[in-house]
């Protein structure tokens, strides 16, 4: 069962990888405002189509 | 400058690409769910093959799996993707020669697969038998795939990137590795080649991929999809947006570890099931809490299931996601697993997430894509799309049903035991007795399928019909 000993390490590094993306959005104001961002998308398909 | 919300009129976003990847996403649909069809009555009339071992469901079976998964669902997530990652950072689609060539490419590998597998030609890992040069391709594909994803929202003129994306891009960067990581092997010929691994360290690898590719191609891609088309028909902004953050980050961190619960009581050792099965369990919080934030969207437009069919497809599918992944935590603890593996409730927990979520939530935001990308009022006709609606629904409970109650009765007639200490079934008896649900299943499949062709009709409709146009002044800009 060696191959654990490059699964799990392979899944730390992703695990790893996806918490310094989770830093990145809290320190970049990617969750500062919650309201607007999801209207955004609406307000966005209203303007193209109607 | 980026801000943190403007809204540009002008941007010409790329819709052809679009075009391309979602008519080939409906057709790959049609292919697959018909091999489908086929060896599902190849179940109920085993002679059906007539002989030929090209259409022998060994070598369709593979076939049906690798068209629907990869031409229908891969398909149809880069054709949302495409849009949704354009319209929500407001810019063009990065590289749009590569964004051509993820489409050919992508397509070649779909066309590779209907050649090769039919032929014997095969790895044998289950959603992963397509041979070494055909990986290669997929790896090339992909990875162009990515640099125009990526590309996209580096470039992007609003700075926040929706909830949507992440989920999208988590499903492009886990397959990659995914993908390269399981098909490492040594070729020995142009169609032959010899995994890395073998024995209990393949079992491993093989389900650390198969279960990432559930978890990551056919929920976290199609919940990207279900976090923008949904709002987009109901016209609501999600339920919580907090909670779809949370959802995202919880499903990523947990999804990597259940894998092993595709191999209880096997060669692996204990804890590693145990770790497997443990993990299993807690998916299902991240799970419910996204099936709740997608339904409660709903809020206060409920009325509209009354007259949106589209509307009706998305619920229908958060209620299959809410059910499947119930199933999934549960069949993943051990004692319940000892009764289900390898009976047909496996095909009936597959096909609640194939059918009633993955599909339904494919056809629905496909419904909302297409006007969108033809430049038209609306779709050609509502009333096929609630018949397509009904025949979907009908068709995937039906299958559902009856795999359920056949997969529970093979476990339970395998383990009947008489007092003697003999199996009171011998294995033909429980072929025999699951023999009228495989007509039932076969039913239901071919319910699901017509479904299907009345959506190509309907959308070959809308692109064609010139009145379902917008006339120059009807065009309103906010």
């Amino acid at each position: 069962m060696q191959i654990i000993y490059v699964l799990i390490p392979l899944s730390i590094f992703f695990l790893f990888t996806a918490i310094l993306f989770f830093f990145w959005a809290v320190n970049n104001d990617q969750y500062e405002n919650f309201d607007s961002s999801s209207y955004h998308i609406l307000l966005d398909d209203i303007k193209k189509k109607k | 400058m980026r801000t943190q919300h403007n809204l540009k009129s002008d941007i010409n976003y790329n819709y052809s690409v679009i075009k391309q990847l979602t008519i080939m996403a409906i057709i790959w649909g049609i292919t697959g769910m018909t091999v489908g069809v086929f060896i599902a009555s190849e179940l109920v009339w085993p002679d059906l093959n007539n002989g030929i071992s090209w259409l022998s469901y060994g070598r369709l079976r593979p076939l049906h799996t690798n068209l629907v998964i990869f031409g229908f669902g891969g398909t149809a997530l880069m054709a949302t993707s495409f849009y949704v990652v354009q319209r929500t950072c407001q810019t063009q689609l990065t590289f749009p020669k590569l964004a051509s060539f993820v489409f050919w490419g992508w397509q070649l590998v779909i066309i590779s697969a209907i050649i090769s597998l039919p032929l014997g030609i095969t790895t044998t890992k289950e959603y992963a038998e397509l041979e070494w040069p055909i990986a290669i391709l997929i790896t090339i594909v992909w990875l162009s795939y990515a640099t125009v994803y990526f590309g996209t929202i580096v470039k992007r003129t609003v700075s926040h990137i929706y909830v949507a994306n992440w989920f999208y891009g988590a499903f492009i960067i886990t397959i990659a590795l995914l993908h390269i990581v399981n098909h490492l092997s040594l070729p020995v010929t142009i169609v032959k080649s010899y995994s890395l691994y073998s024995g209990a360290v393949d079992a491993m690898v093989q389900w650390w991929y198969g279960h990432n590719a559930v978890g990551f191609l056919l929920t976290a891609g199609f919940l990207g999809m279900m976090y923008y088309f949904l709002p987009i028909q109901v016209q609501r902004p999600v339920y919580s947006y907090r909670l779809s953050i949370v959802h995202f980050w919880a499903l990523i961190g947990i999804y990597m570890w259940a894998g092993a619960h595709h191999l209880h009581y096997s060669a692996l050792p204990d804890w590693v099931q145990s770790i497997g099965m443990v993990f299993s369990l807690m998916l299902l919080a991240p799970s419910w809490g996204g099936m709740i934030n997608g339904i409660m969207t709903f809020s206060g437009a409920w009325d509209k299931l009354r007259t949106d069919p589209i509307c009706r497809f998305f619920i229908t599918c958060l209620t299959f996601y809410g059910m499947s992944t119930f199933e999934g935590s549960f069949m993943a603890i051990k004692t319940v697993n000892s009764l289900s593996h390898n009976t047909d409730w496996t095909i009936a927990h597959v096909h609640s997430g194939s059918l009633g979520w993955v599909s339904m939530i494919t056809i629905g935001s496909i419904y909302v894509l297409i006007p969108r990308i033809f430049d038209k009022k609306e779709m050609y006709s509502s009333k096929l799309i609630n018949i397509h609606f009904w025949l979907a629904t009908t068709g995937a409970i039906l299958y559902v049903a009856a795999m359920l109650v056949s997969g529970i009765m093979q476990g339970l007639m395998w383990r009947a035991i008489d007092d003697d200490g003999t199996l009171t079934y011998a294995f033909i008896e429980v072929v025999i007795a699951s023999h009228p649900f495989y007509i039932i299943r076969l039913c239901g499949g071919i319910l699901f399928l017509s479904g299907l062709v009345i959506m190509l009709y309907n959308v070959l409709m809308t692109i064609k019909i010139k009145e379902l146009k917008f006339s120059k002044n009807e065009k309103v800009f906010v």
